[in-house]
C-alpha cells in the first residue's frame, strides 16, 4: 500500500494549480445553461484546450496528454479547488467521448474528439423520451434504414436533453429493427443538430435557467459513417456510457471536496454554530470517504479491474451527499437561505442543481435496484 | 500510489478467515456466551501460533514485525465471525505498547472486556498487573463480552504511546465493524433469497433490496477510510474510519433485522450475536461523537 503521489504527479498538480490560479474567470461566470452564460464558458472550454488542460486524460492526438487516472483525478482536485467553471462540454468529454474510444471508428474518433476537446462542437445526451426516463429500454424514436443514400432517417422525440438548445450535436438511442422489443434492435447514432428536420425547444428547468430542452426529429437524415458500434447493438454500446455517468469520471471527488470546504468556510463565516457543528464535520467526512472510495477503485482500474454494477454505489453516494451538502449550507444560511443575490445565492442554485442528481442517470431507486440485483445477487422477482 | 494489498496480505487474511470459519462459528460464539472466560477455548492459542498475536511484535521478541496494514485485515476477519477476544485489546494496542507478544491485554476507555482472563490491563488511569486488581463484573448485552470495572492502582503509562495504541485499537475496532457489518449483510442477503411470502422470495420486493443497497453502500464507503488509516495511522483519519464503519454496522444491523422479520428477533437464530457485537463496538473506544469532535477540532 503507497498513499503517495509521485514526483511527477505532483509536478503536474502544482502545474495545474498554478495555471488555474491565474486563469479561473473572476468573477464567475454567468450559469452556463442559458445561452449567454453557455457562450461564455465555451471561451473558458477553449483557454482550456490551448493550455491542454480540457481533456488530459485523452491520447494528444486527440488535445489531451495521456495523463493516467490519477493525473486525471489531481487535475480534477485541483480544478474544484480553484473554484473553476462547471464543464459545459462534460455531457461529451465524460459520456460520449469513452464510448467513442471503445467502439468508434479510426475515422469517427479523428472526426469527432478534437472538434469536442476544442469546445468546437459541443454535444448533449439524447436518452430520455415522454414514455422512457428510467425504463429507457422504452424507447420509440424510431430509425429508418434508407439504403438509397447509404444511412438512416430518425424520427421522434427526446426529451430532458441537458443543454440541448445550446448544443451542436446530439447523442442517442434509436430503435433501427421495429420488430425488435425492448433493448434489442437499437441502435447508436451521432446526430448534428443542424440537420434539416430537427427541432429544438429549450425548457425551464427547477432554478430557472433554460437548461432543458425537447429534441424533435423529423425525418432527419444520418450517414452511415454516424452510427456508433454496430446497427442494432446500441443498447451494449449504450451501458458503456452509463457505466461512465454513475461512477467517477463524470463526478469526481474534486467536485464534492470543495463543497465540503467551501461549506466548512461558510460555518465559520456564520458564527460556528454550535448545533450544526456536527452536520459540517459528518459532511466532510463524507467527502473524504468518497475520495478514498475513489482511490481504492482507480488502484483497480489501473490495475485492469473494470468497474461493474459497483458504478451505482458511487451515483447513489455522490448524489445524495451532494444534497446534504447544500442542505446543510442553506440551514447555515438560515433566513438568507433563499436569497439569489450576494456572495452565498450561488448556494440555493447549487442545491436546486444537487436535487437534480439523484434523478438523473437512472433514478437512485433503479440504482438501488440494480445493487441489490448485480452486487448482492438478490432475485430479479 | 497503489491503494490496495498486497497478495500476500490477502493471502494471510484468507488463512486467518479458514481458521476462523472452523474455529470461530455461531455454535462456538454461543458456547462463549455460556462459559466461564466468555472467550472460546484454544482459539487464542491458535490464533498466536499463526503469528497473528503477534504481528506487530519485533521478530526478536517472536513477532513478525508487520504493520497495521497488514494487520487490519485480520481484524476485519474477527469482526466477521464476532470472535469473542481480545484480538484488538493485544494485537493491536497492546503488542507494540508493551513491545512484547507474550502477554494477552485488555483495555477500554472504562468498562473493560475479557480484563478477567488477561495478563494486563490498560485503561485511561494507567496500567494494572491482573492480580493486583480488582475486578467487578458487568453484564453487557453481548454475552461473549464480559466486561469488568477495574478497581487499584495503577501505575502510570506515557501518554502519547497510550494515545498511539488507543488509535491503533480505533482502527482496529473499525476494522471489526467492517467485518460484522459484512457478516450480517451476507446472511440477510441470503435468508431473502430464500424466504417466501406473497408466493416469491422477499428479496424480490424493492422495499427489502433497498434496505440492504443501503447497507452495502454504506460499507463500501467506510472501509476504504479504516484501509487508509491503517496505513496512516493518523488520529484524525482513524476517527473518520471509526465513524464511519459504526455508521455502516449499526446501519447494517437495523436492516437485518427488519429483513428478517421475527426469526431475527429471536436468540436462537443467530443473527443476534453479530448485531449485539455491533451496538457494543460502536460505544466502545470512543463513539461517533467522539470521533466526529476530534475531526472537527482537526479541520474546523
Amino acid at each position: 500500500m503507497d498513499l503517495s503521489f509521485s514526483p511527477e504527479e505532483n509536478t503536474f498538480r502544482a502545474e495545474c494549480r498554478a495555471w488555474l490560479e491565474v486563469n479561473v474567470p473572476r468573477p464567475a461566470l454567468p450559469s452556463g445553461d442559458t445561452r449567454a452564460g453557455f457562450t461564455a464558458h465555451l471561451e473558458w472550454e477553449r483557454a482550456l484546450f490551448e493550455a491542454r488542460l480540457a481533456v488530459v486524460s485523452w491520447p494528444q492526438e486527440f488535445g489531451g496528454r495521456d495523463a493516467s487516472l490519477w493525473e486525471w483525478l489531481i487535475f480534477e482536485e485541483e480544478y474544484y479547488r480553484a473554484g473553476a467553471p462547471q464543464r459545459v462540454t462534460q455531457n461529451g468529454i465524460f459520456l460520449l467521448a469513452p464510448t467513442i474510444f471503445e467502439f468508434g471508428t479510426p475515422e469517427q474518433q479523428a472526426r469527432v474528439l478534437p472538434k469536442m476537446a476544442s469546445g468546437e462542437q459541443t454535444w448533449c445526451q439524447g436518452w430520455s423520451e415522454p414514455n422512457a426516463g428510467s425504463d429507457l429500454a422504452a424507447i420509440q424514436s424510431r430509425a429508418a434504414r434508407d439504403d438509397a443514400v447509404g444511412g438512416w432517417r430518425l424520427s421522434g422525440q427526446k426529451t430532458w436533453t441537458t443543454r440541448g438548445a445550446f448544443c451542436t450535436h446530439l447523442f442517442g438511442l434509436f430503435r433501427s429493427d421495429p420488430d425488435a422489443e425492448r433493448h434489442h434492435g437499437l441502435t447508436y447514432f451521432l446526430v448534428d443538430l443542424a440537420s434539416a428536420g430537427v427541432t429544438v425547444r429549450g425548457v425551464e428547468r427547477l432554478d430557472g435557467d433554460e437548461g432543458f430542452a425537447e429534441v424533435f426529429l423529423d425525418d432527419v437524415f444520418v450517414a452511415d459513417a454516424d452510427v456508433l458500434g454496430e446497427p442494432n447493438q446500441g443498447w451494449a454500446v449504450a451501458m458503456a456510457t452509463t457505466g461512465s455517468e454513475r461512477g467517477l469520471t463524470l463526478r469526481s471527488p474534486g467536485r464534492f471536496l470543495a463543497t465540503a470546504q467551501r461549506l466548512i468556510d461558510l460555518y465559520h463565516s456564520r458564527g460556528d454554530d454550535p448545533q450544526l457543528r456536527d452536520r459540517v464535520v459528518a459532511a466532510y467526512i463524507d467527502a473524504e470517504a468518497y475520495r478514498w472510495q475513489t482511490f481504492w477503485t482507480v488502484t483497480r482500474a489501473v490495475e485492469g479491474v473494470r468497474a461493474g454494477a459497483e458504478s451505482s454505489m458511487v451515483k447513489v453516494f455522490w448524489s445524495e451527499l451532494d444534497v446534504r451538502l447544500h442542505e446543510l449550507a442553506l440551514d447555515l444560511l438560515g433566513p438568507h437561505a433563499e436569497l439569489l443575490d450576494g456572495d452565498t445565492g450561488a448556494w440555493m442554485k447549487g442545491y436546486e442543481f444537487a436535487l437534480a442528481g439523484p434523478i438523473y442517470a437512472g433514478t437512485n431507486e433503479i440504482q438501488r435496484n440494480v445493487i441489490a440485483e448485480r452486487v448482492l445477487g438478490m432475485p430479479r422477482r | 500510489m497503489r491503494f490496495a494489498f498486497t497478495d500476500d496480505q490477502i493471502a494471510f487474511r484468507d488463512a486467518v478467515r479458514e481458521l476462523l470459519e472452523k474455529e470461530c462459528t455461531p455454535a462456538h460464539v454461543r458456547e462463549a456466551w455460556t462459559n466461564a472466560t466468555g472467550r472460546i477455548p484454544g482459539l487464542w492459542e491458535k490464533l498466536t501460533d499463526m503469528g497473528v498475536v503477534g504481528m506487530l511484535a519485533p521478530e526478536a521478541r517472536g513477532g513478525l514485525e508487520l504493520t497495521m496494514v497488514d494487520l487490519v485485515l485480520i481484524l476485519e476477519e474477527t469482526g466477521r465471525c464476532a470472535a469473542p477476544e481480545p484480538i484488538v485489546e493485544t494485537a493491536a494496542f497492546g503488542v507494540p505498547l508493551l513491545e512484547r507478544a507474550d502477554r494477552t491485554v485488555a483495555t477500554a476507555r472504562t468498562l473493560v472486556p475479557w480484563a478477567d482472563t488477561a495478563d494486563v490491563i490498560v485503561t485511561e488511569a494507567g496500567r494494572f498487573e491482573r492480580d493486583a486488581v480488582e475486578l467487578v463484573a458487568r453484564p453487557s448485552v453481548d454475552g461473549a463480552r464480559r466486561l469488568f470495572e477495574v478497581r487499584g492502582t495503577p501505575a502510570p503509562v506515557d501518554g502519547d504511546a497510550i494515545a498511539a495504541a488507543f488509535d491503533r485499537a480505533v482502527v482496529g475496532t473499525a476494522a471489526q465493524q467492517c467485518g460484522l457489518a459484512q457478516r450480517m449483510l451476507d446472511m440477510t442477503v441470503e435468508y431473502t433469497k430464500e424466504r417466501r411470502q406473497f408466493g416469491v422470495p422477499i428479496g424480490s420486493f424493492q422495499a427489502v433490496k433497498h434496505h440492504l443497497a443501503n447497507a452495502r453502500i454504506a460499507l463500501e464507503f467506510a472501509r476504504p477510510l479504516v484501509y487508509r488509516a491503517a496505513a496512516t495511522l493518523d488520529p484524525v483519519h482513524a476517527s473518520m474510519a471509526k465513524y464511519k464503519a459504526d455508521e455502516a454496522a449499526l446501519m447494517t444491523a437495523r436492516a437485518a433485522l427488519q429483513c428478517h422479520g421475527a426469526i431475527g428477533y429471536t436468540t436462537e437464530y443467530d443473527l443476534h450475536l453479530y448485531m449485539k457485537r455491533s451496538w457494543a463496538l460502536a460505544r466502545s473506544m470512543g463513539d461517533g461523537r467522539l470521533h466526529r469532535s476530534r475531526v472537527g477540532a482537526a479541520i474546523l
